[in-house]
């Protein structure tokens, strides 16, 4: 579903911090620079600096684990989704988000990592993935403001990384954006029927704007002021917009949706700026953004030893298929010999 | 007609009960790949069951729709198979609860395709034009189903000593379940009758070769079935069936006015 627009580091520190100058043979580095200048694009074979290599595999892995917890808060609804239509749609959904992590973890293996290394970072607590899914799922209507809102902010930041100059990368997101852009409408039809519906369902989908407007507005990153690998992330060709241009762009694009779905935003200080042409709205609470991105939200232990268990409970079945495959291997061979 | 509603509503809630079981596993699957796999097979269960009801729907006429017969029947009126509204683990009363098993979810998948692939096959040529057309498509997708259920059966018991143990614990634990595939009921007698159904007696011994194959494959063995014929088909069900329910019509309940 969505990777924060930033690069957090995967220590249990937090903050971004600068990224070390890189101290590179000069001959390749010029032809990798000109390369990037002239918006090329660089594969998986071609030479890359350690450091762009490594925030490529930080940042591809963190995305791809966000799309596989992020599969949790929405999978939460499947079993009681409120019509088979729903149920459909919900599982369709769920199940692209594992698909989009299977070609992230493909993308990011072309870098050389395994997966089993990823899931390793993941699993013990080092690695990364989108804080935004380490808030409970509480009602039906979170399902589809979720769609709405957070594809829609996933929208926004991604649709410049398939512009990223990483090929596998780049190409990955196509595909996943495609993707997304399609279960945003799913999303936000789902609210226009429910706006439709009863008091009581009115009530719901109000509600759930309220708890996830913020949050959204958060997951574009923290003001460019305070993106010390930003401007790193550009010169690469890894990051395309700001975080706050994102951001902008996301306000301006859901004020008049929200409109049109008879719901109001929770937030006092949202109005039309005519001088700049663009809406401002009120203070982001970063204080609870990095509490939340540090391990210490509402759900991020519930997440996480969620994906823990499936893992380690399921050892036995990859085991099996190991076994099983080695054993066919050894019959193969003696029926050779 | 009333005969042709009640064997379609016999094949919609099998396909809904395991569709709804089978989509426990999206997002807890014991590998990438198997949790997108899950996933499909669910997704092809309950888009087969969504058929079905519309047709029941259209039978029935007035105010009846898919997710009226879904959401607002109760336990007693749902007509699948026992074995499919099973937790995906071993035998345990309705309110105990234990993490879920994949040999279980597996070799549920493999008894029950391999019966929906024979059966689909068979009323491919019902006398019900709407039923055939949705067997043909059905038949498409259990096919995809009884391959991969089967894949991992072998990979399952011909693989390490534990999941060996685990496959022949879900067998001994599924097998006796299957003996209603093969019980008399009203329902399915009227829709012989009527050319809409198809008897299963005639599927018995391609079934058993199926299920004798693979099992000789994944090194399991059948266990001998005798006592306790189970007849959720005939609206008797295991104490899994309401808790199931309970969860999945929650909502539609909470709310039966709303619009989704």
């Amino acid at each position: 579903m969505y990777t924060q627009s930033f690069n957090v580091p995967d220590s249990p520190g937090g903050k971004p911090v600068p990224l070390a100058p890189s101290l590179e043979d000069p001959v390749l580095q010029a032809a990798f620079d000109a390369r990037i200048d002239a918006d090329g694009r660089i594969e998986p074979q071609d030479w890359m600096p350690e450091a762009y290599r490594k925030t490529l595999i930080r940042q591809i892995s963190q995305h791809a684990h966000s799309e596989i917890v992020g599969m949790l808060p929405e999978g939460n609804w499947i079993s009681r989704a409120p019509s088979l239509k729903r149920k459909a749609i919900l599982i369709a959904k769920v199940q692209d988000e594992g698909g989009h992590g299977l070609y992230l973890y493909s993308a990011a293996e072309t870098l050389g990592t395994s997966r089993d290394q990823m899931l390793e970072g993941l699993h013990s607590g080092r690695a990364k993935y989108s804080s935004i899914f380490n808030y409970p799922t509480l009602t039906w209507a979170d399902v589809g403001v979720i769609g709405w809102l957070v594809d829609g902010a996933a929208i926004m930041n991604q649709i410049p990384l398939c512009r990223c100059s990483y090929g596998p990368y780049a190409r990955a997101m196509v595909r996943v954006c495609k993707e997304e852009s399609f279960h945003q409408r799913q999303g936000y039809e789902a609210l226009l029927e429910m706006m439709t519906g009863t008091e009581e369902q009115k009530a719901m989908v109000q509600d759930a704007v309220n708890r996830w407007w913020w949050k959204c507005l958060a997951m574009f990153g923290p003001p460019d002021a305070d993106s010390p690998n930003s401007a790193q992330g550009m010169r690469w060709g890894i990051k395309r917009v700001s975080n706050d241009e994102l951001r902008q762009k996301f306000v301006d694009a859901t004020v008049p949706q929200a409109k049109v779905l008879g719901v109001t935003l929770p937030d006092r200080d949202l109005k039309w700026n005519e001088e700049r042409q663009h809406h401002d709205y009120g203070a982001i609470d970063w204080d609870e953004f990095w509490a939340t991105v540090n391990g210490n939200g509402p759900c991020n232990k519930e997440r996480l030893a969620t994906r823990v268990k499936a893992h380690n409970e399921g050892q036995w079945v990859r085991d099996a298929a190991l076994a099983h495959a080695r054993k066919q291997q050894e019959r193969k061979m003696k029926e050779a010999a | 007609m009333r005969a042709a509603i009640d064997y379609l509503l016999h094949l919609a809630d099998n396909a809904l009960v395991l569709g709804q079981r089978n989509a426990e596993w999206c997002g807890h699957g014991p590998i990438l790949e198997e949790d997108i796999a899950l996933s499909n097979v669910s997704l092809d269960l309950i888009g087969q069951a969504r058929l079905l009801y519309q047709l029941v729907a259209r039978l029935k006429g007035g105010n009846t729709s898919e997710d009226k017969l879904a959401y607002f029947r109760d336990a007693h009126q749902f007509r699948n198979y026992t074995l499919l509204e099973l937790p995906h683990h071993g035998p345990l009363s309705g309110y105990a609860h234990s993490s879920m098993d994949y040999g279980t979810t597996i070799v549920r998948n493999f008894l029950y395709s391999a019966l929906m692939a024979l059966l689909w096959e068979a009323l491919e040529k019902s006398a019900d034009a709407e039923l055939a057309a949705i067997a043909a498509k059905s038949l498409k997708e259990v096919r995809y189903h009884l391959r991969h259920s089967r894949d991992w059966l072998v990979r399952l018991g011909d693989g390490t000593d534990e999941s060996h143990a685990r496959a022949q614990a879900a067998v001994d634990h599924l097998f006796p379940y299957t003996a209603e595939f093969w019980a008399d009921s009203p329902a399915e007698e009227a829709a012989i009758k009527a050319g809409v159904g198809v008897d299963l007696q005639t599927l018995k011994a391609d079934w058993n070769a199926i299920v004798d194959a693979a099992f000789a494959e994944a090194t399991l063995q059948r266990p001998t079935v005798a006592g306790y014929v189970p007849e959720g088909k005939l609206g008797r069900h295991s104490e899994h069936l309401g808790f199931l329910l309970a969860e999945m019509q929650s909502l539609a309940r909470a709310h039966p006015n709303g619009n989704w």
